[in-house]
């Protein structure tokens, strides 16, 4: 997993509540043998006309928002199914950051494990950043993990809270395997000590 | 003396790599089986990381799903389902894993062909991207399904983190009456605890019955644990278990073979182990079981009618309303009166020689019914091949049936066999939700001897009548 220490980007503003995982990413496009890629179709039904072209006034379709990094979105963000298809659909597209009023819990979880930092904010805050985030050009926003704020188009400050272990994962980039390997010595002697008392469990070749 | 231990404390005391103070443990995992459909982002997943796969010889690899029951030389039709599986054989090829591909007499279903080649052992613990994983503990393996990410973690890792389940103890007294068989058995478990039964526990099933049945039968009891709400069912090794692993292809050999079945001997639960959960079943009488729901759960002796939903209370009373609607029954109506269209006889529910032997009994000198298409998948090419070695294929081909070549078909659908709208079926397979063997299909879940007699009678039947 990508660490996450310190972000500066644009960020794009979707003033919509209950963003679901379906939108984020639509079902026909959980057959995929990839996790990469899906960042093409990322809201696809708010993206694209049915000939596939883009629709113009979709926020990711206009500029500078092509390039957010950062999305400030309405209450209840990623409710739906638990599909990883949708922190993936997103991290492909190149956002690293979500600050909403509130999170889907499965979402929310999913987003960790895929070096997203989902960021809960009071609403009148998330308002005040929507605005912000529509001045276009001028919509550059920092999120800096270590010091837990959010720096503003006008250089405010805003602090946020993040669970302790989590910030911890993010900032070193650390996934479950990640933590998992740092255990590797005693996996080492795990397998040690089993191939003494069973040996039977490495099989015969098939 | 040491407290009391149940098979499922043993098997994880002895898996446990590192115990955290908040109780979450790391597991080691002595098996893992991978498939095409839930296995190709966790790949990925390594590539994109960069790393490698720790223990590669533990890993076994297979496509089943997707793959084609009939004319197989052609190839597969569908793209995507083609992709998935030319997928898997990359991404073994590429780190190192075996695998069988599908022209491989080898190949079949992951939870077929585990116990099959000797890959799944005693005392274990046994994973795969999918939750009918729950089969192997018929070997007194810890075997659960778990998710991509999951399926990553123990490729890069050999371990899982987990926390350890709860026991639950299911006890099944008396002896099968004949006719009746493991599917009865667990259908009428399954009616009894309820699909939420053993949510957060590991199920032991133990008592005489389950001592009594063949390791093809305690395969399928366990692999409907996950039907019953539990990742994973147990049952205690025995000499039965030992029989059947004896000289199979992975399983250790010699001097290996005689430490690891005295070790396998002392994995039985200890007399006063403690259990969360105790339910008890007697069996001595029970008629052949059916499913006339799209849950599980809805399960009726065949000798019984479909019921009414005012028979249910609470919320159950609106679904089972919902089921009778989606099926197309009536309540009150005799089950045997329910005519059929397909009869599907196959999956790691019921795929097994002992399943076809079953089948080949009852339809001996009989023909399937008028109209009805019934199709025999076997659950491995080595099942196949057996099958053909003790002549089944002949007596089924004979009585009308489709022979077909190995794998998941229409449990799932995900291949081309699938049901249309509205096409009723008596199968072996485990699950009868909506939609599950094809769009508006409707599935009655029946043993393989059910299966046969409904394909005969061209109505759901009683299996005893072929009997006699
Ligand atoms: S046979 Fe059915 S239940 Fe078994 S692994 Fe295949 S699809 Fe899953």
């Amino acid at each position: 997993m990508k660490p996450f220490k310190e972000l500066t980007g644009i960020a794009a503003p979707m003033d919509l509540i209950n963003i679901d995982t379906d939108m984020i990413i639509p079902k026909q496009f959980l057959k995929t043998i990839q996790r990469s890629g899906l960042g093409k179709n990322l809201f696809d039904e708010m993206r694209y006309n049915d000939d596939g072209s883009e629709k113009a006034d979709f926020v990711l379709n206009r500029e500078p928002y092509r390039h957010a990094s950062i999305l400030v979105a309405g209450d209840n963000f990623g409710c739906g199914s638990s599909r990883e298809h949708a922190p993936w659909a997103l991290e492909d597209f190149g956002i690293r950051c979500v600050i909403a009023p509130s999170f889907a819990d499965i979402f929310h979880n999913n987003c960790f494990k895929n070096g997203i930092l989902p960021i809960r904010l009071p609403e009148e805050t998330v308002n005040a950043l929507m605005e912000k985030a529509d001045r276009g050009q001028n919509a550059m926003f920092t999120v800096d993990l270590e010091r837990q704020v959010v720096v503003d188009p006008d250089g405010v400050e805003i602090s946020f809270e993040v669970d302790p272990f989590r910030k911890h994962c993010l900032l070193n980039g650390l996934d479950d395997i990640g933590l998992t390997l740092q255990k590797g010595g005693a996996i080492d002697g795990y397998e040690a000590a089993r191939a003494e008392t069973a040996p039977w469990v490495t099989p015969d070749a098939a | 003396m040491s407290q009391p231990k149940t098979l499922f404390d043993k098997i994880w005391d002895s898996h446990v790599v590192d115990r955290q103070d908040d109780g979450n443990c790391l597991i080691y995992i002595d098996r893992h089986l991978v498939h095409e459909v839930t296995s190709p982002q966790a790949f990925e997943g390594l590539r994109n990381a960069g790393r490698a796969v720790r223990r590669p010889e533990l890993t076994l690899a297979v496509p089943d799903h997707n793959v084609p029951t009939e004319n197989r030389a052609g190839g597969i039709d569908d793209e995507e389902s083609r992709i998935q599986v030319e997928t898997l054989a990359k991404n073994a090829k590429d780190f190192g894993l075996p695998y069988f591909d599908m022209f491989d007499i080898r190949q079949g279903i992951v939870h077929i062909i585990g116990p099959e080649q000797g890959f799944t052992l005693p005392g274990m613990t046994i994973v795969c991207g999918d939750s009918h994983t729950a089969t192997h503990g018929a070997f007194g393996s810890l075997a659960f399904g778990i998710g991509t990410s999951e399926v990553e973690h123990v490729l890069a890792t050999q371990t899982l983190q987990q926390r350890p389940a709860k026991n639950m103890r299911v006890m099944v007294k008396g002896a099968l009456p004949a006719g009746v068989t493991a599917k009865d058995l667990i259908l009428a478990i399954i009616g009894k605890i309820g699909t939420a039964g053993g949510t957060g526990h590991v199920i032991e099933f133990a008592g005489q019955a389950i001592r009594d049945l063949s390791m093809e039968g305690r395969m399928t009891v366990c692999n409907m644990t996950i039907e019953g709400g539990a990742r994973a069912g147990l049952i205690a090794p025995d000499q039965k278990t030992f029989d059947y692993l004896k000289g199979r292809t992975m399983a250790p050999k010699g001097d290996a073979w005689e430490k690891a079945v005295a070790y396998w001997s002392t994995l039985p639960s200890d007399d006063g182990a403690f259990y969360d959960k105790e339910v008890e079943l007697d069996v001595a009488d029970i008629p052949p079981q059916v499913t006339w729901g799209t849950s599980p759960e809805d399960v009726a002796p065949i000798t019984g009618t479909v019921p009414s939903p005012d028979s249910f209370a609470g919320g159950k009373r609106e679904a089972a309303q919902r089921s009778l609607d989606y099926m197309g029954l009536k309540a009150g109506m005799p089950l045997t009166d329910v005519k059929i269209d397909k009869v599907f006889i196959g999956s790691c529910t019921n795929g097994r020689i002992e399943d076809l032997r079953e089948v080949a009994a009852v339809a001996k000198g009989h023909k399937v019914a008028d109209g009805i298409h019934a199709m025999v998948v076997p659950g491995s090419g080595l099942v196949k091949e057996q099958a053909e070695k003790e002549g089944l294929h002949k007596i089924l081909l004979e009585a009308g049936f489709d022979w077909r070549e190995p794998g998941c078909s229409m449990c799932l659908a995900m291949n081309a066999d699938k049901l249309k709208p509205q096409e009723r079926c008596a199968s072996t397979s485990n699950r009868n939700f909506e939609g599950r063997q094809g769009r508006g299909g409707r599935t009655h879940l029946v043993s393989p001897g059910m299966a046969a007699a409904a394909a005969l009678k061209g109505t759901l039947a009683d299996v005893r009548e072929y009997l006699k």
